[in-house]
């Protein structure tokens, strides 16, 4: 298949072969990471920025090792570092680092929109590592590149999305790739955080997570939070553990082949039973190795797109 | 003396009751029935003669705002859409609380308006939603009416005060509605498409709460209530129950929340955003019903200027708002009345007439002899294509650019001279 994208803003707008391109672009990146030099010459002589409006330390660090392993040369901008606390828009920033010549920026911002943005105005190859509650379209091509690996398939497949869905671009991200593959969806969690409204994305929404656990070929769980905003959505992480965590005992009603998924960081006890979290079900660890991976390939392939 | 004879056009005239083919004179800047002079002639053949259109609704954003729009710059867009009158709202900078701030407003409009400027007064000290401005006083300046519209009165004590006070003055109190803690940092309609895109919601109970208190306190203090830019199908049910019952309550609808709907922000376009947000279908259906039943009595257009530079932000991040004037007489003939045929032409100026200047107790909006000779002359069927780069404004938040509409104003006259023609 041809490349034609310079970026990657969301799954949304993606095709099933597109998907699977850049995971089928992934799997010949991966043993890269298990040679002795662990580097290709790929993105020689190119400038990628990772530039993070909103604080993240995992996804930077696994873009900044996968621009490593192409032999590109990385920078790292920081919200804290960069003018935007200077007043200076985030059009006027991107357009300096554009005339840094920078050929990637990776942007991870908290307004939903914001990698189309930068998009829609710098020739510059966006890649969104995720922008507020809309996509995180790299973490959800890991997790599809991982169940594809284990499972050999996506299309059947009955992965069942649990926790925060109303404020997580994990999960529309994830939502987009797996119907796209065929798979079947379900969303699950309090009915304040799963709102019906995601059915219109073609998934379908329960409120039970004994009903559906030992159907799911795939369990993803989302991480929880009780900070402030969330104090109205559901009255703690206790009453939330006892409705929607994965426990011992709703782990054992998993099919056996069932794979455990987390997108981290995870909080032991809360969303994840300790124990489940390290058993051999669980692909946690996987997911991050494959996170490298699948970056080198978004990063390979869109920075071979010059501007139309 | 001067005189103008607006010939064989089609008179239009709501308060009067009057539609037919004839002439309107003027003489000396006041509708007349005769003339000792020879007027100047104007064919009005084909054309409706209609009494000049009232925005209650814009923000010229004088004082203190001035890079995105001035009362110059705004009553010319006024002009250009046809409109001869228009209520500037308060929240500028310093707010419209005091009566030397409504006196300085006034002056700049004589100055250098060129259509007439009423203004809508704040009810709260800097519009916070605090303590009441001084209510009195900003009457004796001549304020219209009263409005802290962009923000909107959380407590209902204080609300409930502030009404039964505006009573003595039998001044009307305009409330943009929004309950904060329902709307959060919502930044578009919730639905389908917010939960795709992953913005902020600000869903329709968030104004139609707000709407059922000012019904009960409209109904408690009996003072008017009139909510501005109604967007959601339950303010309209809630509208039209309470009307049926009496209580002085009106609403007002902006051609936005009719010719879009929230899939138009899909690309996260900020043009696209307003407040309240753009809804969905059945929002819309809604809203050209309550229009059509006469649940909805008035047309405003909420002209929001602001600076590209403002807008060409994250989506969340940036100012609400769209400009209005120059388009919405066109966006309204073009769907009210020739697409959807919800209205017809009289009522349509009604909406913009008759029924704003009762409201705000205006002398205008009529072509009753003597009567100050403001008059729009529209061409109901005239096509054009909307051109941002076009605008009399100074600002180019248009959300319409490109648009083909059918009906637009082609002269607007104002105290019996003309300030803008086609």
């Amino acid at each position: 298949m041809n490349w034609t994208r310079k970026d990657l803003t969301g799954l949304e707008s993606l095709s099933a072969a597109e998907i699977e391109h850049i995971l089928d672009t992934a799997a010949a990146f991966k043993d890269v990471g298990s040679r002795e030099v662990k580097k290709v010459p790929a993105l020689r002589g190119k400038t990628l920025v990772n530039f993070f409006v909103e604080p993240s330390t995992r996804t930077r660090v696994s873009f900044e090792l996968a621009a490593f392993r192409l032999s590109a040369d990385v920078i790292n901008v920081s919200a804290s570092t960069s003018s935007l606390t200077k007043g200076e828009t985030l059009k006027d920033t991107a357009l300096n680092l554009q005339a840094l010549h920078a050929d990637i920026i990776v942007l991870r911002h908290a307004s939903a929109g914001a990698a189309q943005f930068l998009a829609e105005r710098l020739d510059s190859s966006i890649i969104n590592a995720g922008d507020g509650a809309h996509e995180h379209p790299t973490q959800a091509l890991l997790d599809t590149f991982t169940i594809r690996e284990r499972k050999g398939r996506i299309a059947g497949l009955h992965v069942v999305i649990i926790g925060d869905i109303l404020f997580s671009r994990v999960a529309r991200s994830n939502i987009h790739a797996l119907v796209k593959l065929g798979a079947r969806v379900t969303l699950c969690g309090p009915s304040t955080l799963v709102p019906r409204a995601f059915e219109s994305l073609g998934v379908a929404v329960t409120h039970d997570i004994d009903s559906v656990i030992a159907d799911a070929d795939v369990v993803n769980l989302l991480r929880i939070q009780h900070e402030r905003q969330r104090k109205e959505y559901f009255p703690s992480l206790g009453e939330y553990t006892a409705l929607f965590g994965l426990t011992k005992a709703r782990a054992e009603r998993l099919k056996p082949d069932a794979l455990i998924m987390h997108p981290g960081p995870i909080n032991r006890g809360v969303e994840i039973d300790s124990d489940v979290a390290d058993s051999g079900r669980s692909v946690i660890l996987d997911q991050v190795t494959n996170g490298l991976a699948v970056r080198m390939a978004v990063l390979y392939l869109c920075a071979g797109v010059r501007p139309s | 003396m001067s005189a103008t004879l607006l010939k064989n056009g089609r008179i239009i005239d709501p308060e009067n009751r009057r539609d037919e083919v004839g002439d309107l004179l003027i003489v000396d800047g006041c509708i007349a029935e005769k003339s000792d002079a020879k007027p100047e002639i104007i064919d009005c053949t084909g054309k409706v003669v209609a009494p000049g259109l009232i925005d209650l609704h814009v923000h010229f954003r004088e004082p203190g705002q001035s890079a995105k729009e001035t009362i110059a710059t705004g009553t010319r867009a006024a002009a250009a859409g046809g409109f001869t009158s228009v209520v500037c709202m308060p929240n500028t900078s310093p707010s419209i609380d005091s009566p030397s701030v409504v006196a300085w407003v006034q002056d700049k409009a004589k100055a250098e308006g060129c259509v007439n400027v009423f203004v809508a007064g704040a009810i709260t000290k800097g519009i916070a939603g605090e303590e009441l401005a001084p209510i009195g006083a900003l009457k004796k300046a001549g304020v219209v009416a009263i409005t802290d519209d962009g923000h909107c009165i959380q407590n209902h004590e204080l609300m409930r005060r502030a009404l039964e006070y505006a009573g003595m003055f039998d001044l009307v109190v305009m409330d943009h509605c929004q309950d904060y803690a329902l709307v959060g940092k919502g930044v578009m309609h919730e639905g389908a498409v917010s939960t795709l895109l992953g913005l902020p919601g600000w869903p329709a109970i968030g104004e139609e709460i707000i709407v059922a208190r000012n019904a009960q306190l409209a109904e408690l203090t009996g003072t008017a209530i009139h909510c501005q830019h109604l967007s959601a199908a339950g303010s309209v049910r809630i509208l039209r129950e309470a009307r049926a019952r009496g209580i002085r309550l009106s609403g007002e609808v902006c051609p936005h929340h009719i010719a879009l709907t929230d899939e138009a922000i899909r690309g996260y376009d900020t043009n696209f955003k307003m407040n309240p947000p753009l809804r969905s279908q059945e929002h819309v259906d809604a809203l050209i019903e309550g229009i059509a039943d006469g649940t909805i009595t008035i047309l405003a257009s909420d002209h929001a200027p602001h600076c590209g530079y403002e807008k060409e932000v994250e989506f969340d991040q940036a100012p609400f708002g769209i400009l209005g004037l120059e388009t919405e007489l066109g966006l309204f003939l073009d769907i009210l009345v020739h697409k959807r045929r919800a209205i017809d032409l009289p009522r349509l100026i009604q909406l913009y007439t008759e029924n704003p200047a009762k409201l705000l107790g205006l002398d205008r909006g009529t072509l009753t002899p003597g009567a100050t000779a403001d008059v729009t002359i529209i061409d109901p069927g005239l096509e054009w294509t909307v051109d941002k780069a076009a605008s009399a404004s100074r600002s180019r938040n248009n959300a319409f650019h490109g648009w083909e509409l059918k009906g637009r104003a082609v002269r607007t006259i104002v105290g019996g001279k003309t300030v803008w023609s086609l």
